[in-house]
């Protein structure tokens, strides 16, 4: 009876290792399209309505734990915030360069005046699901491609570009952030006009870079980062990306002026408290400049 | 006191979906000090300690399932890794039978690091962009600490969601000798 038991533990437990070594490799041997991927939109078009309804009746709980995390983090960066207040008071004091260059920030921010976003039918969305691990960067939103959103469709919020569709299914989406090693975006520095690609680097989701920068180009810390659009002239090979979507700011650069330059961005969106975003469903002179 | 199979199955099935429905909707997207708990570890290695090996290893192979299918994932990633620690922790109850009331801590820890690493190292092996640096160490670290905090609760609340369908209150038994053949709770039914 012992030995029957241990058996069938034994048994059961190698049933299971195969199972999920063979879903695994039939999951990266299939197309996008394959049996698999199919089993796995539908039960995400089931679960996203119910993860929808959740999201919402969790919000109190959310907002509340959330303060609670707010809190200690801001009790973290008293000292830090004090720091960048008196900077800020300095720079204010200044004068006319800061307020030229607030000016410029707000302008940038501004999307639809801008970037004329609104003729890319941006469809708004809302945030109900974010994936556990730092390892999967992608957020889930609750609108579909009933509402017109597309795989690679670019999303953005009130202050810039966050990523870009990656799956879609009829009532839901789910969103690559920009913070994912996967995902490049041509870029450019919107003062100097440089172009590059912005991209994760190995460092993680806070180890944004603009790269490809050509070494004649003089990057500051500070410089604004917008979507370079359309760059090519050749049919077919238009950017998903719409000219002059801010993406962030150059927080560093490492061996300027080398073509070994590093310029390290920060983004203007906070990746990590996302509730509102827009989808641009369309793409306006094939996202030219 | 007979084991009452369908009820403890319903119970587990509705432990899986609220888990990751939960986990999903809400913590994931509560953060403190830039870290985010993850209950999906913490659960399948409860349901091990509290219902043994096999069963741990079955619901830790459906929880990954799901969490798979609901984000859009690799299929199999989470499944594997969250077996193993099913297995792993109900393997632990038949072995050593830990009384303690500290246990479910460790055992949480140890289960999110190894969810953790494990993920890592699949995601590595799978050829997909790793991020590492300080900031995953941090996040790797901050999620075992968050995690160690919330476990004993968690246990207790998984423990209380499936206790009526056992054969024995948990909280009742004895320490066993692993040669006595008391497998899991299961097997006595």
């Amino acid at each position: 009876m012992y030995d029957r038991t241990i058996r069938r533990r034994r048994l059961t437990l190698a049933a299971l290792l195969a199972c999920s070594l063979l879903l695994l490799t039939v999951y990266f041997g299939e197309s996008t399209g394959g049996a698999l991927h199919n089993v796995q939109r539908g039960v995400f078009s089931v679960f996203a309505p119910i993860q929808e309804g959740a999201s919402t009746v969790l919000k109190p709980a959310r907002d509340l734990f959330g303060w609670f995390g707010d809190t200690i983090d801001a009790k973290g960066r008293v000292a830090e915030l004090e720091s960048s207040n008196q900077s800020l008071r300095t720079r204010a004091i200044a004068g006319s360069e800061a307020i030229r260059i607030n000016g410029q920030l707000e302008a940038l921010l501004n999307l639809d005046k801008a970037g004329g976003l609104a003729l890319a039918k941006p469809v708004t969305a809302r945030v109900i699901g974010q994936s556990p691990t730092a390892l999967y960067s992608t957020v889930t939103i609750n609108q579909g491609s009933d509402t017109g959103i597309k795989t690679g469709n670019p999303v953005i919020n009130g202050y810039g570009l966050i990523g870009q569709v990656s799956t879609v299914t009829a009532h839901a989406a789910i969103v690559t952030l920009i913070s994912d090693g996967e995902l490049a975006v041509p870029a450019r520095i919107s003062a100097g006009g440089a172009q590059g690609i912005a991209q994760t680097g190995a460092g993680g989701p806070d180890d944004l870079r603009l790269k490809f920068i050509a070494r004649r180009y003089r990057v500051d810390p500070g410089a604004a980062v917008v979507t370079a659009g359309t760059l090519s002239t050749t049919p077919g090979l238009e950017s998903l990306y719409p000219p002059g979507i801010p993406i962030g700011s150059v927080t560093r650069v490492v061996d300027p002026g080398t073509d070994a330059q590093k310029i390290y961005l920060r983004t203007y969106a906070d990746l990590q408290k996302l509730e509102l975003v827009q989808v641009l469903t369309s793409a306006v002179r094939g996202n030219r400049p | 006191m007979s084991l009452d199979y369908r009820s403890l199955s319903w119970r587990l099935a509705l432990i899986c979906v609220v888990t990751v429905v939960f986990q999903v909707a809400a913590v994931s997207q509560v953060k403190v000090l830039g870290v985010n708990a993850d209950l999906v570890p913490l659960v399948a290695a409860s349901v091990g300690l509290i219902l043994g090996s096999l069963p741990g290893a079955i619901f830790g192979f459906a929880l990954g399932m799901l969490l798979d299918l609901a984000l859009v994932e690799t299929v199999g990633v989470a499944s594997l890794i969250l077996l193993g620690i099913g297995y792993a922790a109900g393997r632990l109850r038949e072995l050593r039978d830990p009384q303690g009331a500290i246990v479910p801590l460790l055992v949480g820890a140890g289960a999110t690091a190894a969810a953790q690493v494990g993920f890592l190292l699949l995601t590595f092996l799978l050829g997909q962009k790793v991020p590492l640096g300080w900031s995953l160490v941090w996040d790797l670290l901050g999620t075992v600490a968050f995690n160690a905090v919330i476990a004993i609760p968690l246990y207790l609340l998984v423990r209380r969601c499936l206790i009526a369908a056992l054969p024995q209150d948990p909280r009742r038994r004895r320490r066993r000798a692993y040669t006595t053949g008391g497998l899991s709770p299961l097997s006595k039914s």
